[in-house]
């Protein structure tokens, strides 16, 4: 009898447990898109997407989204360009090439990376890439776009080399041994077998690279520059959608236009991140199917 | 010269374990040659020393002679590219890449760079036809070999093999994953392709081996107790272990 009602006790506990994590996502949300819709009602939209001046407190302030969009997208776009050729082969190496012992040091290595704090990595960031950035190019300020891009790639790598790393070994032996046993060679193997049958799980990667790297604040926010205008180049400073979020939050009138344009880019942002995850749920679906 | 595969004291280790012991056998050119005995009496091991894919496991060592068409392969200068390409091997389970049924015939052909274009085309359709799927599937060559029955992949992964036109076919239990109308099938295969190829078969079934293979081994704990014809190893085997393994007393 007591046990019985240990156990109801136990399920509901876990049931109340498990609903609240829902139930603080969906608040969340609901907070967010109460927030901005007062904005987006009281601007117009194409205005906000498309315009191109983020003047949020001149008069008439301008809440022109675009040059931060660009901003994030550009950071993220060189992120991806860097971080999946170099993880994708970091994780082939770790799987395929590198002996036992140099394998384990490997991937405690790439953990301890996705351990370093963002704004660690920022510091860094700053003192020494954006120097040796500035001087390379011959630039006024090494503060760019690019510094974001080579910090975030950093960031993004251990969750894009663990993911592929994870993806290799779950393609089964069975299609190594067919391959090898028809005298194709250890790098035929990869590139023609392994490297298809685990396409899927290296999608979800570069997905998931790409939903860690646009939503990453601190390090960008210390190395881009946070110039709020429309990038033309990599080499420029650029704002992206986090980062102003993070550096005007603190100073916004609270309940002004500016405070909920602030919710706007989160909303925007948080529909990209939204999608990108989905995305990338729905390559690790299909190789289970 | 008779004789496909000449095998001359090999001796098998798995780090200290031995796992083959002084194993001499010939084996006849468009035979099919079956190797019987209980689980881990070597007959997969050996199998494998013949295409050398042991070389994959960590901390092996194959001593002694193996001769395939009259060139010695135990050594460390063998091309195992060149060795692979004529000592194809069919596993277990079937094992198409998930590629379509094309890509997976055309894969030798293409990692060998024997053909492409029509050439290639001609090499997957007799590939095709040598293992009977070519009229079920000419017109749906661009399906997923995953897709496919068993007996089918299986099919397939022979055709697979016999497009980069090996002589030697190893076949590691190949049948195990089948039903009974598809094992039958594959043996009739197999007699079908006795003709073009030599064919060694490990496997788990005496009744298979009796069906199919022209002479018969039979291993127990490492060692080839007996190898002689078939008729002779069922109906009057010269060991006292061999008769008391195909009459059942253990294994």
């Amino acid at each position: 009898m007591i046990k019985k009602f240990f156990e109801s006790l136990i399920e509901k506990a876990i049931f109340i447990s498990g609903i609240t994590a829902i139930a603080i996502v969906v608040l969340i949300f609901i907070f967010l898109l109460k927030e901005s819709v007062y904005f987006f009602l009281n601007n117009n939209l194409a205005e906000i997407l498309f315009g191109m001046d983020w003047y949020p407190i001149s008069e008439p302030p301008k809440f022109g989204f675009l040059p931060l969009i660009l901003g994030s997208v550009l950071v993220t776009v060189g992120a991806i360009v860097i971080a999946v050729p170099v993880g994708l082969a970091a994780a082939i190496y770790i799987s395929e090439v590198a002996p036992g012992w140099f394998k384990e040091i490997l991937k405690t290595g790439i953990e301890l990376l996705a351990a370093i704090p963002s704004i660690v990595l920022g510091f860094v960031g700053i003192v020494v890439l954006a120097p040796f950035i500035r001087n390379l190019f011959n630039l006024p300020s090494g503060l760019t776009a690019f510094a974001g891009s080579i910090m975030l790639a950093f960031m993004a790598m251990p969750t894009i080399v663990s993911i592929i790393e994870d993806a290799i070994n779950s393609v089964p032996k069975s299609y190594r041994e067919g391959s090898l046993a028809l005298g194709a060679t250890h790098l035929q193997t990869i590139r023609r077998v392994i490297l298809p049958a685990a396409s899927s799980g290296i999608m979800a990667a570069v997905m998931l690279g790409i939903g860690r790297v646009i939503g990453e604040t601190m390090a960008v926010l210390m190395v881009t520059g946070n110039a709020a205008i429309m990038p033309t180049s990599i080499l420029q400073p650029v704002r992206t959608l986090t980062a102003t979020i993070a550096a005007e939050m603190g100073e916004v009138i609270q309940g002004s236009m500016h405070y909920y344009a602030l919710f706007g880019i989160g909303f925007v942002l948080f529909v990209i991140t939204f999608f990108i995850n989905l995305a990338a749920d729905m390559f690790l679906h299909r190789k289970k199917s | 010269m008779k004789n496909a595969i000449e095998v001359k004291d090999l001796d098998f280790y798995y780090g200290k374990f031995k796992a083959l012991s002084k194993v001499n056998i010939d084996v006849r050119r468009n035979e099919i040659t079956a190797l019987i005995g209980p689980s881990g009496c070597g007959k997969s091991t050996f199998l494998r020393c013949l295409n050398r894919m042991n070389d994959l496991i960590p901390g092996i060592k194959a001593e002694g002679s193996i001769k395939v068409e009259g060139v010695e392969i135990n050594n460390g200068t063998t091309d195992l590219v060149d060795l692979r390409k004529k000592v194809g091997m069919v596993f277990q389970r079937p094992n198409p890449f998930p590629l379509s049924i094309f890509e997976n015939v055309a894969f030798g052909p293409k990692i060998h760079r024997m053909a492409k274009g029509d050439e290639l085309k001609d090499i997957v359709k007799s590939s095709l036809q040598k293992v009977l799927l070519w009229d079920e599937f000419k017109d749906k060559l661009n399906k997923n070999a995953l897709s496919l029955t068993l007996e089918q992949q299986q099919r397939l992964c022979i055709a697979r093999l016999v497009a980069v036109r090996p002589d030697i076919l190893l076949m590691d239990e190949p049948c195990s994953a089948l039903d009974p109308v598809a094992i039958q099938k594959i043996e009739d295969l197999m007699r079908f392709l006795k003709k073009d190829y030599t064919i060694i078969i490990v496997t788990h079934n005496m009744q298979q081996a009796a069906r199919v293979s022209d002479r018969t081994g039979f291993f127990l704990l490492g060692e080839l107790i007996e190898f002689s014809e078939t008729d002779k190893i069922f109906t009057a085997p010269s060991d006292k272990r061999t008769e008391e393994y195909i009459t059942g007393r253990y294994g």
